[in-house]
């Protein structure tokens, strides 16, 4: 008896959902057997995690807030890994965003409101952009490894946040709490059905990203560069533009999450303005395929996933680890999954039984 | 030692890979003190069979028996305690060792090295079977043919009686083969059993005893050599009989297209690669290069099409000078190059892309604004009829194409943007006989066009049935520019080895 993994042939469009199928249903099997153990009612839990998500208006609209930040930096680190840029720098470069941005909503609150949101929205973008450009520039000159430099950023920038929340930025009003000084009302997002319009932008940028990787040159440069760095340089791509380039779209588009983090949901800025979203990310994007409108699901899913997890935490006094924990259970099997879309395992000696016979 | 009696055997061995089946229940029996050459195309299924004797791959079914018993080899040390040794093509030696320590690599027994003892084991050995080999030289000083010798030591030293070359003569000059040639016969009278891997016709004739030829998966026949002929071998092989011929046509003009002049370049370490080469290439003619692997073709052909730093010197293209400027613009002045590395897909191709995707990597540098598909995959229906490409469809990853198909439409895209030169490297690079011909028409048909080529190849013999001239290079350096109608494979090769020709024939 002998188990031995083995390369699967392509498996169609079909195959892929039933396999993904068969990972969700597994994962929820698993996760109730959990529960049971827990001793709650695995079918109560999940259909009020499902409640948690979309209960309410309140509770969708809570769902798309968290689903916001997910969808935007997801795009950003799905361009950089089109080119095998494994920038897993999202959290430092949404942190630069919202510090940039946080730079003119304290500074300049005399501007009106349409003008000042809008310069807060390039400064993020030029913010996220810049700590981008670091690692980029690194890599291209040097060849440095930027998934080291894109995570050490990172620490970099959220020490630089602490750095002014408890020194020189720090509210003298607050009576010695370390804390940034609320925006005031012209640096804050309007919303729109209830939801601040970070979602519209969100939306938009799907469009614009999902034309921008499949219609436009520059898209089809990075593609072939992440393919091939050798074929690039034959097709006569500039290889150092086009890292700079991407690496100034990825950052920018983190960076202008964190300013709608900032300006739209704390309102100010602080060291939970990331809030792990930017690692977060990652895992979407690659289960997005780095294809823009499966991102825009999965983003959305996961963050049901998140907000029925704490759901289940106040309606049945769940601990917040066990919460995790279902959590945890369903990520892995949808992502182990992956396994069995490539290889199959097969179990038995490499000899039929009926050939050994006969010898 | 008597020949006839069988030592290995090999029966009903089935091994599949995804949704392709390599070897389709193929049989072998390999004779003690015999050489036995395997013969196919690519994909035959050769060197499958022969990792699965190495203990390298695992048959998903089937039997082999190794002086009479059954033996299964769950990885390579199995079958090197069972006395199966393999020969790479791509040799496995630590560069910064010395040979000895190369041999003594990867022995289990025992915490200290006696060296001096295991020095006077390897001596032995060598006698025995009349390798030289110095065991003091350090890899890295190592030409490729005593790095071959190197391996075959090795294998010995680890009491190794069967033992298997897979493609040994890809990497060698005419001279370096005859010596190989030698040590196989002095192995053959040891009473060990060489199997050896191969597609030439001509070496299989010379070296062989015995002959099976596979085909696509399948063993197809095992014949005695001395009952056998160059003729029957390709028919079984290919399938159906074929003319080997290679036409040569006439060069039409006198222009000069190409002028080369002092051309040197250093790679990263500094060591200098291109060390001032000279020569011209005319409209119409095709200018074959001869080297052993790495003298300098690669960094030849990438200066040639502005992807290599040249350190000093002048690529005039037809009258300018070209040193100096981008890629882009080599490829807008019409030159173009298509590299067959030994992957096949490192340099001109994406290989998770479909063919469309892949004639566009060409042509989205003229347009404006947004990519336009319609055009590339107008062009990509007119290759695959034009070059009789095998693929389910234009927009399947060119990936899972076969090797002669990937190369096809390499090939076709580079034509199809009508270039004046045209620099091909190992364009034919493991594909089979009908692929290799269909190939040599298409160069054909660019030259009677007036096309400029620049062909860079291993197999002399499509060097010598296909060019104008041949220049050889060796080291870095041209040892001799000779005209292909007068020349010997035996004066190329020496001249490949780096022996100056005293005059070069224009």
């Amino acid at each position: 008896m002998q188990f031995r993994v083995v390369k699967k042939p392509e498996i169609s469009q079909k195959q892929y959902f039933l396999i993904m199928l068969a990972a969700i249903t597994l994962a929820l099997l698993t996760s109730g057997l959990f529960i049971l153990l827990l001793g709650f009612n695995p079918l109560g839990v999940y259909a009020s995690m499902i409640q948690g998500a979309f209960g309410s208006a309140y509770r969708i609209e809570q769902t798309i807030v968290a689903a916001v930040p997910l969808i935007i930096i997801s795009l950003g680190v799905a361009i950089a890994f089109k080119m095998k840029f494994w920038n897993i720098g999202g959290e430092g470069q949404v942190i630069m965003g919202a510090f940039f941005a946080s730079f003119l909503a304290l500074n300049y609150q005399h501007l009106s409101r349409p003008l000042l949101l809008l310069l807060m929205v390039v400064a993020g973008f030029i913010g996220g952009a810049l700590w981008g450009l670091i690692p980029a520039f690194l890599k291209a000159k040097w060849d440095t490894n930027e998934t080291i430099v894109t995570l050490m950023l990172n620490y970099i920038a959220l020490k630089w946040v602490t750095y002014l929340q408890y020194g020189p930025w720090k509210d003298p009003a607050s009576l010695g709490f370390p804390k940034i000084a609320n925006f005031t009302e012209n640096a804050i997002l309007p919303k729109l059905f209830g939801v601040h319009i970070g979602w519209v932008i969100a939306l938009i940028l799907v469009v614009i990203m999902y034309i921008f990787m499949n219609y436009s040159k520059k898209g089809f440069e990075i593609a072939v560069l992440g393919e091939s760095i050798n074929t690039a340089r034959y097709a006569g791509i500039n290889i150092f533009r086009t890292i700079l380039f991407t690496m100034f779209l990825s950052g920018g588009l983190c960076g202008l999450a964190g300013m709608i983090q900032a300006s739209a949901v704390i309102n100010t800025l602080s060291v939970e303005v990331a809030g792990g979203v930017g690692f977060t990310a990652i895992i979407t994007a690659w289960l997005g395929a780095l294809k823009p409108h499966w991102i825009v699901v999965v983003s959305v899913l996961f963050a049901a996933m998140v907000q029925g997890g704490s759901y289940i935490q106040t309606a049945f006094g769940i601990s917040a680890a066990s919460a995790s924990i279902i959590q945890a259970m369903i990520l892995f099997f949808v992502l182990g999954s992956d396994f069995f879309t490539k290889y199959k395992v097969v179990i038995g000696s490499s000899l039929p039984a009926d050939r050994k016979g006969a010898k | 030692m008597q020949n006839g009696s069988v030592y290995v055997s090999m029966r009903d061995i089935t091994k599949t890979f995804g949704n392709v089946v390599a070897t389709d229940k193929m049989n072998l029996d390999v004779a003690e003190g015999e050489i036995h050459a395997l013969l196919g195309e690519n994909g035959a299924g050769k060197s499958t069979l022969m990792n699965m004797l190495s203990g390298i791959y695992i048959p998903d079914s089937g039997h082999i028996f190794i002086g009479g018993k059954e033996v299964k080899f769950s990885s390579p040390r199995d079958a090197i305690n069972a006395g199966v040794g393999m020969i790479h093509q791509h040799f496995k030696l630590v560069d910064v060792l010395t040979a000895l320590e190369n041999i003594l690599l990867g022995k289990r027994k025992g915490f200290l090295l006696n060296k001096k003892q295991h020095y006077h084991e390897v001596r032995k050995i060598m006698e025995q079977f009349h390798l030289e080999v110095d065991l003091k030289k350090y890899i890295y000083d190592m030409s490729v043919g005593e790095k071959q010798n190197l391996e075959i030591l090795k294998t010995l030293y680890r009491g190794a009686r069967i033992l298997i070359l897979d493609e040994p003569t890809a990497v060698l000059t005419p001279q370096e083969t005859v010596v190989l040639f030698k040590i196989m016969r002095r192995m053959k009278e040891q009473g060990c059993s060489v199997i050896f891997i191969s597609h030439k016709m001509n070496e299989v004739m010379e070296i062989a005893d015995r002959i099976t030829v596979l085909r696509k998966g399948k063993t197809i026949a095992t014949l005695n050599k001395a009952e056998t002929n160059p003729e029957e071998l390709t028919e079984l092989m290919v399938g159906r009989p074929i003319d080997l011929s290679i036409n040569r046509i006439e060069r039409v003009t006198d222009k000069r297209v190409l002028k080369v002049r002092d051309l040197r370049a250093v790679n990263e370490e500094g060591v200098e690669v291109l060390k001032g080469l000279n020569f011209d290439i005319c409209a119409g003619e095709i200018l074959g290069v001869a080297g052993i692997a790495g003298s300098g073709q690669k960094e030849l052909c990438e200066a040639l099409a502005g992807l290599y730093p040249v350190k000093e010197g002048e690529i005039l293209f037809k009258g300018e000078n070209l040193v100096g400027k981008t890629p882009k613009e080599f490829i807008t002045r019409g030159i173009s190059m298509s590299f067959i590395p030994e992957d096949r897909l490192g340099m001109g191709l994406v290989a998770s892309m479909d063919m469309v995707d892949n004639i566009l990597l060409k042509q989205y540098h003229h347009t404006k604004g947004f990519l336009k598909k319609k055009p590339a995959a107008a062009k990509a229906e007119e290759i695959i009829k034009k070059l009789d490409v095998q693929t389910p469809g234009i927009h399947h990853p060119i990936k899972n194409l076969s090797g002669g198909n990937i190369q096809k439409v390499l090939l076709g895209r580079e034509l199809d943007s009508h270039p004046e030169l045209l620099i091909t490297a190992y364009p034919v690079r493991g594909l089979d006989i009908n692929t290799c011909l269909r190939i040599y028409d298409i160069l054909n048909e660019e030259k009677k066009k007036g096309v400029a080529i620049l062909y860079i190849a291993e197999d002399l013999d499509s060097l010598l049935g296909l060019s104008d001239r041949i220049m050889v290079i060796s080291n870095g350096e041209i040892t001799g520019i000779v005209d292909a109608r007068k020349a010997t494979k035996e004066q190329l090769g020496a001249m490949m080895l780096g022996k100056k020709e005293e005059e070069y024939a224009v």
